[in-house]
């Protein structure tokens, strides 16, 4: 219990997801492996990015298609192999040592490995002076910080981050990189949606673009900032209004209907 | 405004004088209320869980139905156990018709939906919060559900005081079960009803402000305890 199982390669096969009448995901066909170490998930808002993070994290079932973590179909099977830092981070109502501890109480550790990991990884996210303090009265930036202290110390072989940086000023994105960097090259997995352009470059050895729902382009990071070859990708890439776009591939491009191509009528 | 003024007097007099009868009442009185209440928080705590987390058919008609019963009228739910409990009703061989035992019961039957209904919202909300990353921790249903208790304390604590508000303020049901027997079943909102209908006044005022101060004094209490539990942290 104490060593977290291996949970790669995470498999996703025909996967579909409805939400309410909308289709939000739409037959997704991926597969995680350890490496590339870090895999950015990017696209415009509402293309569906956090949704395929729940289901890859098992804590959305999808409506179609199946979930595979190193073969095995149950996500409660290998739930702690793997953590999760959400957008609005969800503290419970206790202090910041406490969030920790009670994530890896209910991982099963004894009280002495879990107050040395708790001091470790407050250590890690400068969160030690504010050990004591209740969770919910730290900054919005802490908070964040506290999350991905809880999701470090839990060790899991694979973290999925969730705009971990959206609402964060400059250092304290970069001291959440920073982090995430360090967790990868200690061969943790990093699966993680942004719609920030330049953290993707900064951050991405691997890149899939989603678009409504479907995965348009998955590439190696370097050779996707040269020159996506998908064109919705490479509009996003030049910060064009992708709607205005689809317009002019709305009724089908080249002898093919939208529908083929994957493209939604409005 | 004299009549006022009197009762005040009479309800000082009597706490000062630690007026033997007095004590009766109230102790039977909180005796009764505390006792219905605990019982229906063990009951009414895990049904409201259940309801607030499961998912099953029939659960919004359920809740539907709680949130109904919360307002029951005390003299119709006094009726029906007087039904059940007197000599021809199918629990008569209990013989607890004019007990406090009986009183108990009608109370629990009052405080009941509240504590449920009031105890589903709270932990429903929160659910709603916690849940994804509950799921995410990997948390088991059981961890889940003593989590969700421990950090919605303060406002399940809130929702016993309100039931144990309505049970100890109502008079319909400890009435028509109890009887309002002297020594036996009389208790502070029957002895009240009964001062005032023999036109003492002053009396039945005294019993109603001594009333009011409990209520003061146990909600004081588990604000102070509110105080505590958000204020101490748990390591």
């Amino acid at each position: 219990m104490n060593a977290p199982r291996q949970i790669l390669p995470v498999t996703l096969t025909k996967v579909s997801l409805r939400r309410g009448k909308k289709m939000v995901l739409k037959e997704i066909d991926c597969r995680f492996d350890a490496v590339p170490a870090r895999t950015l998930i990017i696209g415009p808002n509402g293309a569906g990015k956090s949704l395929l993070l729940r289901v890859c994290h098992g804590i959305v079932a999808p409506d179609l298609g199946q979930v595979r973590w190193a073969g095995e179909t149950d996500p409660r099977a290998l739930a702690r192999s793997q953590g999760m830092v959400f957008q609005r981070p969800v503290l419970l109502r206790r202090s910041t040592r406490g969030n920790i501890d009670l994530a890896l109480k209910i991982h099963g550790l004894d009280a002495a490995q879990r107050r040395r990991r708790v001091a470790e990884a407050l250590e890690r996210t400068g969160l030690s002076r504010l050990a004591g303090t209740p969770a919910r009265a730290l900054s919005f930036g802490e908070q964040q910080r506290l999350a991905l202290a809880r999701a470090m110390a839990l060790r899991p072989r694979v973290l999925f981050l969730d705009e971990p940086t959206a609402n964060l000023d400059p250092a304290a994105a970069h001291l959440v990189e920073e982090i995430v960097r360090d967790m990868s090259e200690a061969g943790v997995k990093i699966i993680m949606t942004s719609h920030d352009l330049n953290q993707a470059r900064r951050l991405a050895q691997e890149v899939i673009f989603l678009h409504r729902g479907r995965i348009k382009e998955r590439a190696p990071a370097d050779r996707f900032f040269a020159g996506p070859k998908n064109d919705l990708a490479r509009a996003f890439l030049n910060g064009e209004l992708l709607w205005w776009r689809r317009r002019s591939v709305y009724d089908g491009v080249g002898g093919k209907s939208a529908d083929e191509m994957g493209i939604d009528r409005p | 405004m004299d009549e006022f003024w009197r009762a005040i007097l009479t309800a000082a007099s009597m706490i000062w004088e630690f007026d033997a009868g007095l004590w009766e009442i109230i102790g039977l009185s909180l005796r009764v209320s505390l006792t219905a209440t605990l019982i229906a928080a063990l009951i009414g705590l895990p049904l409201g869980a259940l309801i607030a987390l499961g998912r099953f058919p029939g659960r919004r008609l359920l809740i539907v139905i709680f949130n109904a019963l919360m307002g029951l009228p005390p003299v119709v739910v006094g009726l029906i156990v007087y039904l059940l409990l007197s000599r021809a009703g199918p629990f008569g061989v209990f013989n607890l018709l004019f007990t406090p035992t009986a009183m108990v019961i009608a109370q629990i039957i009052l405080v009941l939906p509240i504590i449920i209904s009031l105890s589903r919202e709270i932990l429903e909300t929160l659910w709603g919060e916690y849940q994804e990353a509950l799921r995410s921790l990997g948390a088991a249903p059981g961890q889940a559900l003593v989590i969700l208790l421990w950090d919605g304390r303060a406002m399940l604590i809130t929702a016993l005081l309100a039931g144990f508000g309505r049970a100890v303020a109502e008079v319909g049901a400890v009435m028509i079960v109890g009887g309002n027997i002297d020594h036996v079943t009389r208790v502070m909102t029957t002895s009240i009803t009964l001062e005032a209908s023999k036109g003492n006044l002053s009396m039945a005022l005294g019993l109603g402000i001594v009333l009011l101060v409990l209520s003061f004094a146990i909600s004081i209490g588990a604000h102070g305890f509110r105080h505590i539990s958000n204020v101490r942290q748990p390591v």
